[in-house]
């Protein structure tokens, strides 16, 4: 086997291609990300910014408490974040438990959501505490509901106790699954991993591994995609380009809250991974609250007032 | 009275742990506070001089990284052999400076104490002048005397011992490398401290010792552009603005001392601030 | 949808409505603005627009200068208690925090920093000067091993035009708070915030004379060196006037204390973080246009990882953004003068001429005022001049190394000895460098951090003494035990 000729499935081409990487210093992450930061961007940009980012939105409920009539609200709102104007782009996906992935895609299809991607959350999401063949059918449960995107976690367990070549091979055997069928983004939980050192090894273990995108967190636990976390896993797609000639996709997911966070996502992304992944297919935010922020936004640049959240829907 | 006629020994300088002759084939005479002939001690020249500092520099880096407790061993290795030889410095002290016996020996006991305070400091300056600095950021900052590198002198030419040790135990306790110009009219504690460095532990090149005139060897070792500091305590105060000004071309660290104490050690001392990020 | 050609960053100008700059000024002398007689224009180097005109201070005002000062030390500020003291440079620090904006955006103007740094740089390290040293004040018995509490008495401080706010703060803060008086003055080219923080002062009640502010050049400078009622002389600058500086003092008893140039390595190990290592090397030379004494103008990296660090280099040199040093997203400003600029491409030309490969990163610059693109020659040994010389700007000279001990050779294979950089991800190999490096200061893992509790200065030609901490604040104190 071979995976873009950096590692051939044994535990020790695996070990070599993570142990080649090289470190990251925290404080010097942590600067870089705060000197974008500052940056602020033309009117006319930030316009086709909001915008741009409200396609990126997998608009995400992953609630004990999911129902039917949630799982349809949100899938409305999906395709049409703003009813009173039509010049609002469809998010990129919704993002749900695979138990409602079916649910989802028939009212997607119901209201003219064709074109909206159903995330299925998998692999024993959150924690990722199941045997693999749990694992396994957990995936092929949501691929067969017409899940268009699964977003597998690893097993952290295994990482941080150094069985990198398990979580190797997990992701390696949903990748497989999803075949064609679906697009496999690959969730770290960087609030677990806690190092910007294991992020990057993750980052460089999950792309070789075959995953299409690479993201953050389950938005269950804090924190989850800091600017610097972003940073560094889109040095690890900027780098992983420059090795391999594929693009891989990053998705931040839990905290991002409002445009200004929003905003600074895409100045991370034009500045470290470049302009490239200024795409819906190369970068998602996972998020529930933030597409309301979005839409405030957009309604105070066309009005020039600030927007009242009593103009916008709740889910 | 015996009727044996003494060896006499010849007075050469101290260069690189061996003792040779100033290249120059100069002399020139001591005499005793009498007025009788003693030695005729080296005339050392410019070229003496470069040999010196050439030797130094290539000794400060092993000088410069022995520990501090190893300076301070060999700093008290030489009050020691300092102490065993005490009888012919003392009458050395004496033939040339007419000095009484006690006055003498009251120099010689001052300057092995001294060696030994000295010593003391080796692994008590950095802790004492040193500073960990609470930056305003995730960063560790501290900062720590060194060496400053090849320091150069001219010893006091009173007391002839004990000014030549207050001139030499600063400058080297810290890691510095010297080429010190003795006292010229009483050279010989000099020339015979080079024998008890010389069977010290002291390693080759960190002490050199010049004997010869001030007023022809201070202005080259303001002006070698390979001396970082130059303690000019035995120079005559009205020649220092002229030595100050030729050791501009290098920006030498330029001092004359009145006492001895710490201070004296960091004069010779550069700071260097260290930082280093906190994080994981 | 569809993708505009380029994600724009606004031009976000910083407004200027915060200063007012008066068409003319004088020098401030004993706690008053005194006309000058002979002016001269103070330029924006960006635009080349004419600010306002400056006073060239002669004899007879850098005599009342002294002499206000001289006044203020014997009859007020030598008796004032630490405590008093430190009382009014508490006070300075805070308006000049109240004042921060506007000294920013005067700052800007009158150098061509981004207002970026001069914003976030410059004058929060100013005021964090002034209230570190006011804590001093009453503790000066504590200040360490081989010092005295008794100040020179009126010290002389001439500053440069890189960080002209922060400087007269490195040199007026220590000097008030050990009980000096100052005559200072500003950089011929930036003296506008100077003359702002004699304001301060006013606002401060500062007693008068206790800060006394002469404009002028060269000449003016050379006045204040060479006047037999000064004390002590702090000089930042050009090697070169240090050398002046120490010739002309040599017969004087005055103290004196330099922060001259430099030419850091910057090391690269190859087990570096490299990303924050091009991030330090960036930041090492291209903050403020490389216009620092301290700047990592060498770069010295690891041959097996040269061509990896190199590419990224220039990746990330590209999104450097260069011009209106107004607009919040400038990275790089303008350069500070016209002369400097004739310096920077006189000695690249020498690059280009030794056979060194210039690259520059693909910027478009402003047609008005002074401009250097951030540039990188490779292929540079010691042997060129812009391995050796200061080039003051915006240039990076790249050279390898293949063992370790190789690259510290290199590094230390200058006269100056300033500062120095050092990236490696191995502690020990961290701490091996830094103790080899002949450097007064050394960034580990990161490159051209500042604070007033951290003592900065150079080895060997970079200068006498130190500035900040505990050690900057023994040079404004007599010595003990020597001369």
């Amino acid at each position: 086997m071979s995976f873009y000729g950096l590692v051939d499935g044994t535990d020790t081409s695996l070990k070599n291609y993570l142990g080649s990487l090289s470190g990251v210093d925290q404080v010097g992450a942590d600067a870089r990300a705060a000197m974008l930061a500052t940056r602020s961007i033309k009117t006319t940009s930030k316009r086709w910014a909001i915008d741009m980012a409200i396609s990126m939105v997998d608009l995400t409920t992953l609630e004990g408490a999911d129902t039917v009539g949630k799982v349809q609200a949100l899938c409305t709102k999906a395709v049409r974040p703003d009813p009173t104007d039509l010049t609002v782009p469809s998010v990129g996906a919704v993002c749900v438990y695979n138990d409602m992935v079916a649910t989802a895609r028939k009212h997607l299809d119901l209201v003219g959501g064709q074109h909206v991607g159903v995330a299925a959350v998998s692999t024993a999401f959150p924690s990722g505490r199941a045997s693999m063949p749990v694992k396994l059918r957990d995936t092929r449960d949501a691929l067969d509901a017409g899940a268009s995107e699964i977003d597998m976690v690893i097993d952290r367990g295994a990482f941080l106790s150094g069985h990198y070549i398990d979580v190797f091979n997990e992701i390696v055997a949903i990748k497989e699954l999803c075949g064609t069928r679906a697009h496999l983004k690959v969730i770290f939980e960087t609030g677990e991993l806690v190092t910007y050192d294991n992020v990057r090894k993750a980052s460089f273990l999950a792309m070789a591994a075959g995953a299409d995108f690479i993201k953050t967190s389950t938005g269950k636990i804090a924190p989850a995609a800091t600017a610097p976390v972003v940073l560094v896993m889109l040095e690890a797609v900027r780098d992983f380009y420059s090795m391999t000639q594929q693009r891989i996709g990053v998705k931040p997911a839990g905290g991002i809250r409002n445009t200004k966070d929003a905003i600074k996502q895409l100045v991370l992304v034009n500045e470290t991974a470049g302009p490239e992944w200024l795409t819906p297919s190369l970068f998602r935010i996972g998020a529930s609250a933030l597409l309301n922020d979005l839409l405030m936004q957009r309604m105070k640049m066309d009005t020039g007032y600030y927007a009242s959240p009593a103009y916008v829907t709740i889910d | 009275m015996s009727n044996r006629i003494d060896v006499k020994k010849t007075y050469k300088l101290f260069i690189n742990g061996v003792f040779p002759r100033t290249e120059s084939g100069r002399t020139y005479e001591v005499k005793s506070a009498k007025g009788s002939f003693i030695a005729n001690p080296c005339l050392a020249s410019r070229k003496d001089l470069k040999d010196a500092v050439v030797a130094a520099r290539a000794a400060h880096h092993g000088w410069n990284k022995a520990t501090a407790y190893n300076k301070g061993q060999i700093l008290y290795r030489l009050a020691e052999m300092l102490e065993g030889r005490r009888a012919q410095f003392v009458d050395e002290i004496i033939a040339v400076t007419g000095a009484t016996k006690a006055k003498a020996e009251k120099e010689v006991s001052e300057s092995v104490d001294r060696l030994v305070w000295y010593a003391g400091w080796s692994d008590k300056i950095s802790s004492l002048s040193g500073a960990l600095n609470p930056v305003a950021g995730p960063y560790y900052n501290f900062t720590i005397p060194e060496s400053m590198g090849v320091v150069a002198a001219i010893a006091p030419e009173t007391p002839s011992l004990l000014g030549l040790i207050d001139v030499i135990a600063p400058i080297i306790v810290s890691g510095n490398t010297l080429v010190v110009l003795a006292s010229s009219k009483a050279p010989l504690s000099a020339m015979s401290f080079a024998e008890v460095i010389a069977t010290s532990d002291v390693p080759a090149g960190v002490i050199n010792i010049l004997t010869g005139m001030k007023d022809e060897i201070a202005p080259w070792m303001a002006s070698h552009m390979d001396i970082d500091g130059f303690d000019i305590t035995g120079l005559a105060t009205k020649k220092h603005a002229e030595i100050r000004a030729s050791g501009a071309e290098n920006l030498k660290r330029i001092f004359a001392f009145k006492s001895h104490d710490p201070a004296r050690i960091l004069a010779f001392m550069e700071a260097k601030t260290v930082w280093h990020p906190i994080g994981l | 949808m569809e993708t505009p050609v380029s994600f724009d960053y606004a031009s976000a100008p910083e407004s200027r409505a915060i200063v007012s700059i008066k068409p003319k000024y004088g020098h401030f002398i004993a706690g008053k603005f005194v006309a000058g007689s002979k002016h001269f224009p103070t330029i924006n180097p960006a635009t080349e627009e004419v600010l306002s005109h400056i006073a060239l201070a002669g004899k007879a005002e850098v005599d009342a200068a002294v002499k206000a000062a001289r006044k203020a030390y014997t009859t007020t500020w030598s008796k004032m208690s630490g405590k008093e003291r430190g009382k009014y440079l508490f006070r300075i620090a805070r308006i000049m925090q109240e004042r921060a904006r506007e000294f920013a955006v005067l700052e800007t103007l009158d150098n061509g920093k981004p207002i970026r740094e001069s914003r976030d740089v410059d004058i929060p390290l100013a005021a964090a000067h002034f209230f570190y040293h006011a804590g001093w004040a009453d503790k000066l018995e504590f200040a360490g091993l081989g010092t005295s509490t008794k100040p020179h008495g009126v010290a002389g401080q001439i500053i440069p035009w890189n960080f002209p706010l922060l400087m007269l703060a490195w040199k007026v803060a220590p000097a008030l708070a050990t009980g000096n008086t100052v005559v200072l003055k500003p950089a011929e080219s930036t003296s506008l915030t100077a003359l702002l923080f004699a304001e301060v002062c006013q606002q401060a009640e500062l007693p008068a004379g206790v800060v006394n502010i002469v404009t002028g050049d060269g000449s003016t400078g050379a006045l204040i060196v060479n006047h037999p009622g000064i004390d002590k002389i702090a000089f930042t600058g050009s090697t070169e006037v240090g050398k002046i500086i120490a010739r002309a003092v040599a017969s004087t008893p005055k103290s004196v204390t330099l922060e001259l140039g430099g030419k850091a390595a910057n090391i690269i190990f190859d087990d570096a973080a490299i990303d924050e290592a091009v991030e330090g090397i960036v930041n090492g030379i291209f903050f403020n246009q490389g216009h620092v004494c301290c700047a990592g103008s060498r770069l010295i990296l690891q041959e097996n990882v040269a061509d990896e660090v190199l590419e990224k280099l220039k990746v990330r040199m590209a999104k450097i953004r260069i011009g209106d040093p107004m607009d919040k997203n400038t990275d790089v400003g303008a350069i500070n003068s016209k002369e400097q600029l004739a310096k920077i491409i006189e000695l690249t030309a020498a690059g280009d001429a030794e056979g060194a490969q210039r690259w520059s990163a693909p910027c478009e610059l402003p047609s008005k005022g002074f401009w250097f693109a951030p540039t990188i020659f490779t292929g540079v040994t010691q042997a060129h001049r812009i391995a050796r010389e200061e080039i003051f700007g915006p240039v990076l000279s790249v050279l390898t190394f293949r063992t370790p001990q190789e690259g510290i050779d290199k590094a230390n294979n200058t006269p100056f000895g300033l500062s120095a950089g050092v990236w490696s991800e191995k502690g020990s190999r961290i701490l091996w460098a830094t103790q080899q490096l002949r450097a007064g200061v050394v960034w580990a893992n990161t490159f051209n951090k500042f604070d007033p509790t951290s003592p900065f200065g150079g080895y060997k030609e970079s200068g006498w003494g130190r500035e900040g901490g505990r050690h900057g604040l023994s040079a404004y104190l007599k010595g003990v035990g020597h001369e």
